[in-house]
């Protein structure tokens, strides 16, 4: 599979001649398998620009969304594809205890937010909730499931039929509440099922361990954590990202060194930049 | 009457116990790994060790799952010694009787009611843990379940009166 990063930035999007390596859209990543099928990874504002990869013979796209907050969904209404007859597009999401998946989507998808209405669309448009059972879509086969973070949310494991893995947990803070953090075997750690012997990890790392201390429980990880948890799930590759928007390149170039220096992990670890492609 | 629980060794034959049937489990399933946890089953297991209330939570199979220290003082066991305790040996570990101290019957006490019923159930009792003084205590458990209305387990927490 080839994974492509669009969109790196997390919570807002933050765009700026500073922010230009690690880049300043937010949350989307685009996979696509070795037999074509394409999947979407969140639909933040870098969805946009993901969007005009999408070939025209391509006639199915499933948007896999981990949840609702804005800087994953904003960039849906600016997916071009959902405005092409031809094309089945699947969305995939949380429901709520009382609202299901569209009913959610719709309260931005709809005026007075965004001037066009989910049932507008002209794709063939299906919801789907998650978390579910396993699925097979194309070559992948994709689990989701509850992870730690405010409101409805869920991480992504996508596994290429006899090949690859990779997971996705964009906004996650499996620290919470575990003050001697990763002490816990990956049965009791939060998307330790996930992420276990992933080849490529796509996780949270908004913060600095300073920073965490002061926004504990807001849903994300610090750095450390995050090198932690890659260690504990043991996968091949890190990248880290949902870049926090305060973050300058230069600083993200200090935190990551200084990150990787305390850990020393013993995978490779890649700072999530935008455009990054991994062939796996 | 109040009757001894005479299922409840002394605490070295329990441990003896749970150990022999611990590596007997991981023989036959091949590995000593626990299930992923469902989230909701990781939080619940993150505040009771960070509260000062005894608890228990168990899977929907009513095996215990955890127990925090407060907990571990009541079961005089360590969590971390024992693991995860199937359902009956963890129930044999206390008896328990009702306010006249009449024996109170396993499918009646909270935390089987609220796996069997799915409800929450709160009732005072007499509770030993092997050969130790009674102690009342309040007893309430009360059904885990998640957003899409699935049941996952559920929690106990005991209160001493």
């Amino acid at each position: 599979m080839q994974v492509t990063l669009w969109g790196t930035r997390g919570s807002l999007a933050t765009p700026g001649p500073e922010m230009a390596r690690y880049g300043g859209n937010t949350s989307s990543v685009g996979i696509v398998g070795r037999e074509g099928t394409m999947l979407v990874l969140d639909a933040g504002t870098g969805v946009r620009r993901l969007a005009a990869t999408v070939p025209e013979s391509v006639r199915r796209v499933d948007i896999l969304l981990t949840h609702l907050h804005m800087d994953h969904i904003q960039g849906l209404g600016f997916f071009a594809p959902l405005y092409r007859r031809d094309l089945e597009v699947h969305i995939w999401g949380p429901g709520s205890a009382t609202l299901r998946l569209k009913a959610r989507l719709m309260r931005y998808l709809s005026p007075p937010l965004f001037p066009v209405s989910l049932s507008e669309l002209p794709c063939k448009l299906t919801f789907h909730e998650v978390p579910c059972d396993e699925v097979d879509i194309g070559e992948f086969r994709v689990t989701s499931a509850l992870v730690c973070h405010p409101g409805p949310t869920v991480g992504y494991r996508i596994a290429e039929a006899g090949g690859a893995v990779s997971t996705y947990l964009p906004d996650h803070e499996p620290a919470l509440g575990n003050l001697r953090f990763p002490c816990l075997p990956r049965a009791w750690t939060s998307g330790g099922a996930l992420a276990a012997g992933a080849d490529l990890l796509i996780h949270d790392g908004q913060y600095s361990a300073a920073e965490y201390r002061e926004h504990c429980g807001w849903g994300h990880s610090s750095l450390a954590h995050t090198l932690d948890f890659g260690t504990l799930t043991e996968v091949k590759q890190l990248v880290p990202f949902h870049h926090d928007p305060s973050h300058s390149d230069i600083d993200l170039d200090r935190l990551m060194a200084e990150a990787i220096e305390a850990a020393k992990p013993v995978y490779k670890v890649t700072p999530g930049t935008e455009g990054a492609i991994f062939e796996l | 009457m109040l009757e001894t629980d005479t299922k409840a060794p002394v605490n070295w034959v329990v441990t003896a116990t749970w150990v022999l049937s611990r590596l007997a489990r991981e023989s036959l399933e091949g590995n000593a790994m626990p299930s992923p946890k469902p989230i909701q089953i990781i939080l619940a297991r993150q505040l009771a060790s960070s509260l000062a209330t005894p608890i228990l939570i168990v899977d929907t199979e009513g095996t215990l799952i955890y127990y925090n220290e407060p907990a571990e003082v009541i079961l005089d066991q360590r969590f971390d010694e024992t693991g995860e305790v199937p359902v009956a040996e963890w129930t044999g570990l206390f008896a328990i009787a009702d306010e006249e101290r009449n024996p109170v019957a396993q499918e009646d006490r909270p935390m089987m009611m609220a796996l069997s019923e799915r409800k929450p159930v709160s009732r005072t009792v007499w509770m030993r843990c092997g050969h130790r003084e009674w102690r009342h205590m309040n007893i309430t458990a009360f059904p885990l379940i998640g957003q899409d209305g699935q049941f996952l387990g559920a929690k106990m927490i005991f209160w001493e009166v």
